[in-house]
């Protein structure tokens, strides 16, 4: 007969994803703080209606001004019959006739709605050309050929995917250029000195002139390719554009570590590279973060700027091509862009944030 | 006689130079004997951190020789290690890492098991066994410390310097940690130097207290033996005659000094003959003479 075996667990060990919970909000601090968010959500509503009211009456009162200098400049050029026609005309809100200015609140909600509806339609077309595309493609690709792709127009929502991978492209390139460097600056003392002139002339550089200056390189560069660079060279703009926060900050963080803990490094005679990982960039990291957080602020913030000049996808050029067109709803599709660019900038630097909470010491 | 363990010859310590010069050590012969517990008082200022920064190798002396067992020292090593006086705990690290750094660090060629085993046991001789995995962030003054002091023992140092470790701490505390301190360490009787500026804990836990004057320019003062049975009982100290004998000569001879400092600054100094510019009525004919 076989003995029964009976399998009994050594230590009840708590289960991994409780790890977790250390870095989420407990639940009797949520409820402990619920009266103050209240108040404060309270007021947050209280001043965002303030903000579309006052929006809401300076957009009437430009959109008054204009009218009145339109009928004035009709009544001047052609006559009192034609100005009382034109009268009529914005009165009835007629999109021919409508004086362009700020527009107001519903417009611009109504411009939103319209730009996703329109995403909706591009994506749906994407989908059928695809499907359409799909046997051909096969064949192409079984002969070696290049695959048809979808060259229509792209969607707002497309737009913002491009800003956001161009951004973080950009990123990582001032990431890996600039926490190295800043770690190597502020261990040496020589070091720092010989890139101090350099940070403190290239660091006020506009984001224009840095794009000039990467259009030149990457020109020569890629000479002979007939690859697409305006993402390359918005992305390498971005990056040079937004990594001197974090290079400054880095240095600043290596080259301030306590020396407290120096002296535990040196009574143990650490070597160099266990100094470095063990000792200096954890006693770093919070500020490097800083850094990390305010490079990707700069980072959204310029990408804006240099795609509106490189003629690269993504908002910036969508902000362009809808101030050029001048259509009627395109000053409402600005606006709308203006939120989008300000929500995200806000997401992300909420995102750099939490991390930076998880990985701080403190 | 063997040589000693620590020996400082006529070793001076300054910061600057010309007028700005400020001398901390001045002149100061010292020699620590194999086993011996020694510690040093004095007022704050004067110098203490300097003196144990000397033995441990972080800092070299501006005049004057430090040799370790007869040789020179020119660094720092964990042989010599040290409690120091704000724990210098890594505050990125959980008790047990803080101990592990120093234990992987001198016992390298150890299997993995066996330095765990270490580890543990040091944290345990400490009473720190529930902390483990916590953060010296988490931890009270009293535990950081033991931490500290776990971390320096688990290296087995030739010489234990302590350099104020107890300052920070609350009285009962502060008592508590003195006990268990020389518990572990009559375990092996290592020789050990404690600073401090408290006269009590000194006599409490050394064999030998020397002064350090105050102020600038500090030297060693006279040298106290302390011949008190070990185990020593704090209770029973107080109404140790030779306690109170100790304690008063070395109070005594501090409170002289400090005052005979204080007094030297007394000194009436002449101040410099200086006028107030009213603002206004500066002439700039300096200017107008060179145009």
């Amino acid at each position: 007969m076989a003995e029964t075996i009976i399998n009994t667990p050594s230590a009840e060990k708590p289960p991994r994803y409780l790890a977790l919970k250390r870095y989420l909000p407990s639940m009797t601090k949520i409820v402990a703080g619920l009266p103050a968010m209240g108040k404060n959500l309270g007021i947050t509503l209280a001043s965002m209606l303030l903000f579309l009211l006052v929006w809401q009456l300076s957009s009437s009162y430009l959109y008054g001004v204009e009218a009145e200098s339109r009928i004035q400049r009709v009544l001047e050029e052609q006559g009192p019959a034609e100005a009382a026609k034109m009268e009529a005309c914005i009165a009835s809100g007629d999109v021919s006739c409508k004086p362009n200015t700020l527009p107001s609140p519903s417009e611009v909600l109504n411009a939103g709605q319209l730009l996703l509806a329109d995403h909706f339609v591009i994506s749906a077309d994407k989908a059928a050309f695809v499907e359409k595309t799909a046997a051909v493609n096969a064949q192409r690709k079984a002969a070696g050929q290049a695959a048809i792709t979808y060259t229509g127009r792209p969607s707002f929502v497309d737009q913002i995917m491009t800003s956001l991978k161009t951004v973080a492209v950009g990123f990582l390139i001032a990431l890996f250029i600039a926490v190295p460097i800043g770690v190597l600056i502020g261990l040496n003392e020589n070091l720092r000195v010989a890139f101090n002139w350099f940070v403190q002339v290239f660091k006020p550089v506009s984001p224009v002139v840095w794009l000039l200056l990467v259009f030149m390189i990457v020109k020569t560069l890629t000479l002979g390719s007939d690859s697409d660079t305006s993402f390359l060279i918005s992305a390498v703009s971005v990056g040079l554009c937004s990594m001197w926060a974090t290079l400054v900050n880095t240095s600043l963080g290596v080259s301030s570590v306590n020396q407290d803990y120096i002296n535990v490094a040196r009574v143990l005679k650490l070597g160099i590279v266990k100094k470095i990982f063990k000792v200096i960039l954890p006693s770093a990291i919070p500020l490097i973060f800083t850094g990390l957080r305010i490079t990707v602020s700069v980072a959204w913030m310029v990408l804006i700027a240099i795609e509106l000049l490189a003629q690269s996808p993504g908002l910036g050029s969508f902000v362009w091509e809808e101030f050029q067109n001048g259509a009627n709803d395109s000053n409402a599709k600005i606006i709308i862009a203006m939120f989008v660019i300000g929500f995200i900038g806000f997401l992300l630097d909420r995102m750099m944030y939490f991390v930076q909470r998880t990985v701080s010491f403190t | 006689m063997s040589t000693p363990v620590i020996e400082l010859r006529n070793v001076s310590v300054w910061y600057g130079e010309g007028d700005t010069r400020t001398e901390v050590l001045h002149n100061i012969n010292l020699k620590i004997e194999e086993g011996e517990f020694l510690a040093i008082v004095g007022f704050t200022g004067s110098g203490k951190t300097t003196l144990v920064n000397l033995m441990t190798g972080l800092l070299k002396p501006s005049a004057g020789e430090v040799f370790y067992r007869g040789e020179p020292i020119t660094g720092p090593s964990p042989e010599r290690g040290i409690i120091f006086q704000n724990y210098s705990l890594l505050p990125w690290y959980s008790v047990y890492d803080n101990v592990a750094l120093s234990v992987n660090q001198v016992y390298p060629d150890w299997p993995k098991a066996k330095r765990d085993e270490h580890i543990r046991k040091f944290i345990d001789m400490v009473s720190l066994t529930p902390a483990t995995d916590k953060r010296p962030g988490e931890l009270s003054g009293g535990m950081r410390q033991r931490t500290s002091i776990a971390r320096v023992l688990a290296t087995d140092p030739d010489l234990l310097l302590m350099d104020e470790p107890l300052g920070a701490l609350d009285a009962l505390t502060r008592g508590n940690l003195q006990s268990e301190i020389l518990k572990i360490w009559s375990a092996n009787r290592r020789t050990a130097v404690l600073i401090t500026n408290d006269v009590d804990e000194g006599i409490f836990m050394a064999d030998r207290i020397i002064p350090l004057e105050p102020g600038d320019r500090s030297g060693l003062g006279p040298e106290y033996r302390i011949k008190i049975d070990r185990p020593r009982d704090k209770k029973a100290l107080n109404t140790d005659p030779h306690f109170k004998e100790v304690r008063t000569e070395i109070l005594n001879y501090l409170v002289t000094l400090a005052e005979a400092s204080k007094a030297e600054r007394n000194e009436s100094l002449e101040l410099p003959d200086l006028k107030p510019i009213q603002p206004g009525t500066q002439s700039f004919s300096w200017l107008r003479r060179a145009s």
